[in-house]
């Protein structure tokens, strides 16, 4: 199953760094990133993969909240379908 | 790889805008309870409901988790109670069905119900005549009654009576304000897979079991308007109709993942507006970002025809069966736009029922003073009715004479349902109207004018 991860919050060094690494660790492939900074905010959403369907998926997202926790910044995890239905006709 | 923006504009819907799933209804036939013993009939009853909705609101849960979008209820609605209960207390059956409900955790379970909108069965009077008990005695239970349809005309009985059952309704919960009444809707043309309370029964034309879902989303749709002011009306209709298809879409996702995921088959679909009292939610700012001073105000039917209209033409594509009630909802005491006309004086009742007109339903959540006799009640619901009826349309009352209360009170309700300014009624009787009885005729499909 494929999932959207968006990082929205202060700029700071190593927000790519410890997001990635955390998938790496769960065994999630980044299929794509993209980043940007949005008035002042640093924006960045990457298309993740997880290998065994969907198997992982809440306990990442736990690990994502917990991160965003401990940087101050908001992580949020969903899956892509939510957005291909709203944005693709 | 998906559009950046599009990924951020999904995302301020939610958590800027109030996106919500507003709810997961399972429709629930519980016509193969009927074989067996009377006296056994609420016990079959719960152990359907429980059995087939064990796992609604988990699976309700997981999908909210992992597509980050809220689903605010899970509810259970069932085949009207008044097909079954004869020669059995029809209360009993509302005990078990609010029991059913809090073991498997929805919200509230519909269909406590009868469709009387040309005569009444021994059954549909004996549940009619149980509701201000029923109500007043359960958490859950929601009850709707249709009194009449296009085709049928008015049961003008059904209306007397169900006056009468309002009082008696509010005078039961008098220690909460009449809340009761907030879980009894009276229609015409109701609908048989609507997945809004109070209103929701799975109808006979229904198969065993369904899933409705119904989306919701006025801040969405008032931010899109913000961008457009000053702009003409073909321009406010495009934007509503694009955002209704978006909203709808995501609906359209959310019921079939949970109809694959509960293995039950999907329904449809209702594209309501369905305002909350939150900041940012309300269908009357809408209404007022179209360039109207208050709710209420003249222009307000224009207003609310174009919106309601909107919604239905982008909705209609996004979705591939469209159902229940799908419009715009102007429940006053769940929407702070419509609460503050109401306050100020600018919205009445009597622009509320031309709203009503033009709008997905009708009279919905007013508070009205506690000395307001049932034959007024009556009589509302029969304005209502007509209305209804003769446009071809759902219309419907939800209305409490909150005891105790004058003009100018508040009542409180709490949570979704929450505040009403007590509003005036007519002073002028309508009881010689109502004890009349009997049935107004089916209208005229033709000669329209």
């Amino acid at each position: 199953m494929k999932a959207v991860i968006t990082v929205l919050g202060k700029d700071q060094t190593g927000i790519i760094a410890r997001v990635s690494m955390l998938l790496y660790r769960e065994e999630v492939n980044i299929l794509d990133i993209s980043q940007t900074i949005m008035g002042g905010v640093f924006t960045m959403i990457m298309l993740v993969e997880f290998s065994r369907a969907g198997e992982k998926f809440a306990l990442v997202r736990e690990k994502l909240n917990a991160l965003g926790d401990e940087i101050g910044l908001e992580i949020r995890i969903q899956h892509s379908q939510i957005f291909d239905a709203m944005h693709k006709v | 790889m998906l559009e950046f923006n599009d990924i951020l504009q999904t995302n301020k819907m939610i958590s800027e805008q109030k996106l919500d799933i507003r709810t997961i209804t399972l429709g629930l036939s519980l016509l193969e309870c009927l074989p067996g013993s009377a006296q056994g009939l609420p016990a079959r009853i719960y152990d359907r409901i429980t059995k087939m909705a064990e796992r609604l609101v988990p699976v309700g849960e997981e999908i909210e988790m992992e597509f980050g979008i809220p689903i605010v209820n899970k509810r259970i609605s069932v085949t009207p109670i008044a097909l079954l209960c004869s020669g059995v207390d029809p209360v009993l059956i509302a005990r078990e069905m609010d029991r059913a409900a809090r073991a498997v955790g929805v919200n509230f379970i519909g269909g406590y119900s009868a469709l009387v909108h040309k005569m009444m069965t021994k059954a549909d009077r004996a549940l009619i005549e149980s509701l201000p008990e029923a109500l007043s005695s359960t958490d859950f239970v929601c009850s709707s009654v249709n009194v009449g349809t296009t085709r049928a005309g008015i049961n003008m009985d059904a209306v007397r009576l169900m006056g009468e059952v309002i009082k008696k309704t509010a005078a039961l919960s008098a220690g909460q304000d009449g809340l009761a009444c907030a879980k009894l809707v009276v229609f015409a043309n109701a609908v048989e897979d609507n997945p809004f309370m109070a209103g929701a029964f799975h109808g006979v034309g229904e198969g065993d079991a369904a899933i409705n879902v119904g989306v919701s989303g006025p801040g969405v749709v008032s931010e899109a308007l913000k961008a457009l002011r000053g702009q003409p009306f073909d321009q406010v209709a495009e934007e509503i109709k694009r955002t209704a298809f978006k909203i709808t879409r995501m609906g359209q996702l959310v019921a079939m993942e949970a109809s694959r995921r509960l293995r039950l088959p999907f329904g449809i679909v209702d594209l309501s507006l369905a305002p909350t009292p939150a900041a940012g939610d309300s269908v009357a700012h809408i209404l007022e970002e179209m360039g109207l001073e208050a709710a209420g105000g003249h222009g307000t039917t224009a207003a609310l025809a174009l919106l309601n209209d909107a919604v239905k033409k982008g909705g209609v594509m996004a979705s591939s069966h469209v159902g229940g009630l799908s419009g715009a909802f102007i429940p006053v005491s769940e929407d702070i736009g419509m609460i503050d006309a109401a306050n100020a004086g600018t919205l009445t009742l009597d622009k509320l029922e031309a709203m009503t007109a033009v709008c997905s339903v009708g009279l919905d959540m007013i508070a009205v003073p506690g000395d307001t006799s049932a034959a007024t009640i009556s009589a509302i619901i029969a304005d209502e009715a007509a209305i209804g009826m003769v446009n071809s349309k759902t219309t419907a009352v939800r209305i409490i004479p909150a005891p105790g209360k004058r003009v100018g009170d508040e009542v409180v309700f709490g949570g979704l349902l929450g505040r009403a300014p007590v509003m005036p009624v007519h002073e002028s009787s309508a009881q010689n109207f109502i004890l009349r009885g009997g049935r107004i005729p089916a209208p005229i499909q033709s000669l329209k004018n």
